[in-house]
């Protein structure tokens, strides 16, 4: 007994006292957003699989997170990638800047946000003005006025839509589906109303709170950011939609099914060409100071950009991965053999 | 008179009957759902334990492989082994000649099915490398998808452009059936590998080590430390306010919720210490902070409990304080210590809130060999399967959680023998 407490006691001392000592970190980190996390986790696993370098560590902190991390510091102790499923905030360069980090963007792809219900289920064929007029908080009249959303079912809308009530299952305000979502299909659907478009001239904030509230009257129900749940809910529920990233939809084509939306099908082409009109580009940001000291992060941004994962049969690709066009992948490569810092007034 | 009182006696039967029915009633409820989910979930992981396989004639060829010497482990070792699964796989079916069927063809087998195969060849012969330019019939395993399809989870009934194999490749697969050359196989890789994003080489290894190393640590830090500030409380500490003001933050420190321990552990351990990231050094640290205050009021309990009879006996003998506390006082405590150490282990090995602020939530491809590794734990495992979008990640779920069931089953388990073999009565 005795025995085993002084035992305990040593162990309880000196395990702090010796972890103390610094440890070189000899794999690269990664972190950010939860959206670019299954394609940077797949390029980290074949990188350590084919290289003598380790595995990078990937996590998933969200971008807000990943950039709140990656720009606090130079060093071994902080990441040198930080994963965004939106571009830097003007906001978050200064963060970087105020700490001496050059972040390099370098742009991977795309991810095309669906609206899906069940694979037997009605079929929706709808335009972004009608998602507006189906999940905004307050839609304008005839006459211009703002009223509260009147509309029960689809076929209020649009006598050619099913006569479903509008379910929409969806995720909550804080992740970065449901803001790009807001940003493309509901801004653009407001963007086609008079009235909307009168007052973004004259106030932009102003339309920014009017077309980014969801209404709250049951139509759009949060379920979490967890997409596989709402696949799970739509495969029960026949009447709902879903909205999720579209590589749950390439993974569970048998069960559910895309809306068609401005008569383009959520596939590979169409959001690849930029004829399907909800996606958002994706982006890695590489800490340019750490490139000489971190063994394997130039090699790293080299696999993620090289043929046999963006290539027409790389395994991105596979993965769901909607590939840039060949001159802004072109773009993407210079920008990460130059390690040119992000430039937020070119385009 | 009688009358009325026998029919009161029988009202208080009747009573007392439906209050026996109500808490058998409240047990069953909850026994039911218990049923219900263990289940679901066992029945759901079944097919996380079981592969398929695929057989292949490959050819060693050297021109293939680019291997221009046959000696050379580390030309042989960086040589593309996926390829000479791809030219076997076209042998096995050489009407498959178009572009587009080769696409097709190649998504049978598991992508990281040459990887493996230049691994096991190159364990297995470190001497002798002469497999250059023979052939053999190999199983490899199959990818995710053929995998799910003879698991009957994609349907042939379903229209081709739903489904992710079409009809060609179906064909393929119903040819190999038929020719015998595709078999299923217990899945013992699931509990010899790390994470991958390919589900049919996911193992849940990389994440037990975490646990493993992590409950090290936080067992080896908040038991004894739990143990000297309850003996310390309980035995010598003068009974009076700044007692009491210590031992009610020690009430509310138990009632914290996880996350803002994680928190601390981010402030202190990571920006203070300077300690790596995502290691389990630092997370049994977190989780040992978050236990302490469990260890500490379960052990001052126990020491309550020890009569104070047995503390004057051994002090009339001439025993000094010490010589009580650890030759009797403590030994009679200990079950009670034991098994507040273990039921804050159980809970530390569900939490996954803390981790995520010191960089635990990650995908890590590599088991982690020591407390300093980058490492992940069974609960995480669970959310980022839960979060990936292929189909087959959901059994693998299911799978890890049964596992972290499993330890939690076997860790209540070792409290209660602790309990029942040293617990004495007075």
């Amino acid at each position: 007994m005795k025995k085993s407490i002084k035992l305990f006691t040593i162990a309880a001392i000196t395990l702090p006292l010796l972890s103390s000592i610094a440890i070189a970190r000899d794999q690269i980190q990664i972190v950010g957003s939860s959206t670019v996390f299954p394609f940077s986790s797949i390029v980290a696993e074949k990188f350590g699989k084919s290289t003598d370098f380790k595995t990078p560590v990937v996590e998933s902190t969200g971008t807000g997170g990943g950039m709140k991390l990656f720009c606090a510091g130079i060093g071994e102790r902080f990441p040198d990638i930080a994963n965004a499923s939106r571009r830097i905030k003007p906001k978050e360069i200064e963060n970087c800047a105020a700490n001496g980090i050059d972040p390099v963007e370098i742009k991977v792809g795309f991810d095309g946000i669906v609206l899906a219900n069940a694979s037997n289920a009605a079929v929706f064929s709808l335009t972004k003005r009608q998602i507006y007029m189906a999940l905004a908080a307050k839609v304008p009249t005839a006459t211009g006025e703002l009223v509260d959303n009147p509309y029960v079912k689809w076929s209020d809308i649009d006598p050619s839509l099913p006569a479903l009530k509008i379910e929409v299952l969806g995720p909550p305000p804080t992740s970065g589906t449901r803001d790009a979502f807001v940003e493309i299909a509901m801004e653009g659907g407001a963007k086609t109303f008079e009235s909307l478009v009168a007052i973004r001239k004259t106030n932009k904030n102003k339309f920014k709170a009017i077309a980014h509230s969801i209404r709250e009257d049951g139509a759009y129900i949060e379920a979490g950011e967890n997409d596989n749940l709402i696949v799970q809910k739509l495969k029960t529920n026949h009447n709902a939609l879903g909205i999720f990233g579209f590589s749950f939809l390439d993974q569970n084509r048998a069960q559910i099914k895309g809306a068609i939306i401005d008569g383009a099908v959520p596939n590979f082409e169409n959001i690849a060409d930029g004829s399907y009109g909800i996606s958002r580009s994706l982006y890695y940001y590489v800490k340019k100071q750490h490139v000489d000291t971190i063994a394997g992060l130039r090699e790293f941004t080299e696999e993620f950009l090289s043929e046999k994962a963006m290539g027409e049969d790389g395994y991105l690709l596979d993965k769901g991965l909607i590939p840039l066009a060949e001159e802004a992948l072109a773009k993407s490569v210079a920008a990460a053999n130059n390690l040119t810092p992000v430039n937020l007034s070119a385009e | 008179m009688i009358d009325k009182m026998s029919r009161h006696t029988k009202k208080r039967y009747q009573a007392e009957r439906r209050f026996k029915i109500y808490g058998l009633l409240a047990i069953m409820f909850a026994l039911g759902f218990l049923g219900l989910m263990l289940s679901t979930i066992a029945l759901r992981a079944i097919p996380a334990f079981t592969q398929t396989y695929i057989q292949l004639t490959v050819e060693f060829s050297a021109k293939i492989l680019d291997v221009d010497n046959k000696r050379d482990v580390k030309q042989i070792a960086r040589a593309d082994f996926q390829k000479i699964i791809r030219e076997a796989l076209y042998a096995e079916f050489p009407a498959a000649n178009k572009r587009q069927d080769k696409k097709h063809l190649k998504k049978l087998v598991s992508s990281e099915a040459g990887y493996h195969l230049s691994r096991d060849l190159l364990a297995a012969e470190t001497t002798d490398l002469n497999f250059i330019g023979t052939s053999a019939a190999i199983w490899v395993k199959s990818s995710d998808d053929v995998d799910s399809f003879i698991k009957d989870f994609i349907s042939r009934e379903v229209d081709e452009i739903n489904r992710r194999l079409n009809d060609q490749q179906i064909g393929w697969i119903d040819s190999l059936i038929a020719d015998g050359k595709l078999e299923t196989r217990f899945n013992w890789d699931f509990f010899k590998f790390a994470d991958s994003r390919s589900p049919e080489d996911a193992g849940i290894r990389g994440a037990v080590m975490g646990s493993l190393f992590t409950l090290a640590i936080t067992l080896m830090l908040s038991f004894p430390l739990g143990v000297f500030a309850a003996i310390y409380l309980e035995e010598y500490a003068k009974p009076g306010r700044i007692t009491d003001f210590i031992g009610v933050n020690i009430n509310n420190l138990a009632a914290i919720p996880s996350i803002v321990f994680g928190l601390l552990g981010l402030a202190l351990f990571l920006n203070i210490f300077g300690m790596s990231r995502s290691s389990p050094l630092v997370g049994g640290l977190v989780l040992s902070l978050m236990t302490l205050p469990t260890v500490i009021i379960t052990t001052r309990a126990a020491l309550k409990s020890v009569p104070p009879s047995i503390r004057e006996a051994a002090l009339g003998i001439g025993a000094s304080k010490m010589q009580t506390i650890l030759h009797h006082v403590l030994p009679l405590a200990m079950p009670g210590a034991l098994t507040g150490a273990i039921i804050g282990m159980a809970r530390a090995l569900g939490e996954t809130a803390p981790l995520l602020m010191i960089g635990m939530v990650a995908f890590i491809a590599d088991i982690p060999t020591n407390i300093n590794d980058p490492a992940t734990v069974l609960p995480v495992q669970i959310y980022i399967w839960a979060d990936s979008p292929e189909r087959a990640f959901e059994s693998k779920m299911s799978a890890a959680i049964l596992v972290l069931l499993f330890f939690l089953i076997v860790m209540n388990g070792l409290a209660v023998l602790l309990r029942r073999k040293y617990e004495r009565r007075w």
